[in-house]
């Protein structure tokens, strides 16, 4: 076993060699400009880019043309977004989403709020779950668009998304969902699922960094995107620049390795995952789970370690590469603004960890973590006056605290 | 977030962990930060009562790295030394000594409250 350990997959996934040999001839051999229309090197590359296409649009069951190729998620989030406002300002200006977004779509709304737009961020549960209730409540005569992510980066909470689906559908207005840390977690369906708008990535799925997609509904509706980026008029003009083929050659196989995988490692994974919880709750008390305990991705556990703060626990466990939704591990100095939304208290927030598995992660791995965990938990709060405090009975809310 | 190697070794090697009784009249104890902030420390001296001397020093602190840090270096430094000399620790001393970044500063802050406060709890208590 080497260490450290990799427990932080919902922030980036290893390439699989399968996917690397796949790029590899793209950027020595095979290296035309997809767009190039008069010879063998270009005409290469375009089928490539083709094949990659119809490998990512089969994970989400849409066709092939309704994939437009983006430079990441992030990208993916704001074509969505500004795509939709600016071609369909004439019909409203009002866009709905939720608290716990990724910052790519709760930015660009905010953006837009500043361009006239108005914006509901509908709050979550206290798991992170978005209720289909509260959209449709939202819902009014300019609504033009709804984002609602499928899975939480931090949580691993899964929302109804099939049913917020249908309802937009219903409603006549278009669905946007950021299904990054979904992917390949469990069956995504644009069809059943009546999703006009989804963002996926490769890097999240062991495919390289630096490439990502945009599905986009080509019939009933046909929505329709205004470009954010001017040029060449790639990708059916909603997205303009040189595609990046060995990278979306790499994506096609990671999406096409993520359906062949997904029967066996999505069981494989929770299984480990549910192993480290309770591994965990044997050895420790006074910790709690952050995120829903059914609806939940497979691989991804956050756990609040109560009077432990979370950047010295990673500090402590540094065999261990995982992360922590404390204040003190972020450059803005506040704590997880996903565990704020939930009501999780600052004071736990502070002591919260993210544990991200994935396709290389193994039953030893997940053995060492634990010990290293429980026993680290255990000398830190050694060192926790609020531990020794709770011991004696003192009631911490009670406490003439300085704040500073 | 790089630390310093300093700055490391009293993460792993904390010196003076524990407690004092604090109920004893020459023990001081000081407890500040809040956990809403993610960070709190108690930070308690034992004083020679005749010579004014810190004799003893222990700390608790719930915190990040540097925070912990801050605190094990406060207990190292106190010890000894009179109640105007460890008045006189500032916390700059601490950032330079531990090298701690500028988004780390806090910790400093909150160790030189802590040692103020130990002290001030020792002196209330001779009032």
């Amino acid at each position: 076993m080497k260490l450290p350990i990799y427990l932080d997959n919902q922030a980036t996934t290893q390439v699989d060699p399968d996917v690397l040999q796949t790029m590899l001839p793209y950027f020595t051999q095979i290296y035309g400009n997809a767009a190039s229309r008069n010879h063998e090197f270009g005409w290469t590359a375009e089928a490539a880019v083709e094949k990659a296409r119809a490998q990512v649009g089969r994970l989400i069951g849409a066709s092939d043309k309704e994939i437009i190729f983006t430079s990441g998620a992030t990208e993916s989030n704001n074509l969505a977004i500004m795509g939709a406002a600016e071609m369909y300002k004439e019909k409203g200006r009002h866009i709905v989403t939720s608290a716990i977004e990724h910052k790519s779509v709760l930015d660009t709304c905010e953006h837009l709020e500043k361009s006239g737009y108005t914006v509901t961020f509908l709050p979550v549960d206290r798991y992170g779950q978005v209720s289909v209730d509260s959209v449709r409540q939202a819902i009014r005569p300019d609504t033009i668009l709804v984002s609602i992510m499928t899975a939480n980066n931090e949580i691993g909470t899964i929302n109804p998304v099939a049913e917020i689906g249908a309802l937009c559908h219903d409603m006549g207005v278009i669905f946007h969902t950021d299904a990054v840390q979904a992917a390949g977690k469990f069956p995504l369906d644009v069809e059943k699922m009546k999703i006009d708008l989804l963002s996926l990535t490769a890097h999240k799925i062991y495919g390289p960094k630096g490439v990502a997609a945009l599905y986009v509904r080509r019939r009933n509706p046909r929505v329709r995107l205004a470009p954010i980026m001017h040029g060449g008029g790639h990708e059916r003009g909603m997205r303009s620049g040189t595609l990046n083929v060995p990278g979306i050659v790499g994506f096609g196989k990671a999406c096409e390795l993520a359906m062949k995988y997904m029967d066996a490692e999505v069981p494989r994974l929770r299984r480990l995952r549910d192993k480290l919880w309770d591994g965990i709750r044997a050895g420790l008390d006074e910790i709690y789970l952050n995120g829903h305990p059914t609806d939940h991705l497979p691989n991804n556990l956050n756990v609040s370690f109560a009077f432990v703060e979370g950047e010295s626990l990673m500090m402590g466990m540094k065999e261990l590469a995982v992360s922590s939704g404390s204040a003190c591990t972020s450059a803005s100095l506040e704590v997880s603004y996903v565990l704020r939304a939930l009501g999780v208290g600052e004071d736990l927030a502070h002591t919260s960890i993210r544990f991200g598995l994935g396709r290389f992660t193994t039953e030893e791995e997940i053995d060492f973590a634990i010990e290293k965990i429980v026993t680290t938990v255990k000398k830190l709060r050694d060192l926790s006056p609020l531990y020794e405090m709770v011991k004696e009975g003192v009631d911490l809310k009670s406490v003439q605290w300085t704040a500073h | 977030m790089a630390y310093t190697n300093k700055v490391i070794d009293h993460f792993e090697n904390p010196k003076n962990v524990g407690s004092l009784d604090k109920n004893q009249k020459n023990v001081g104890t000081g407890l500040v930060g809040a956990p809403e902030c993610g960070d709190v420390m108690k930070l308690q001296v034992e004083i020679d009562e005749k010579t004014g001397i810190i004799k003893d020093a222990k700390f608790k602190t719930f915190g990040c790295g540097s925070a912990i840090a801050s605190s094990s270096l406060a207990t190292e430094w106190v010890k000894g030394k009179t109640i105007e000399q460890a008045l006189a620790i500032k916390n700059t001393e601490i950032v330079e000594e531990l090298s701690l970044p500028p988004i780390k500063i806090h910790c400093s802050v909150l160790a030189e409250d802590a040692i103020k406060a130990a002290i001030g709890d020792y002196l209330k208590k001779r009032a």
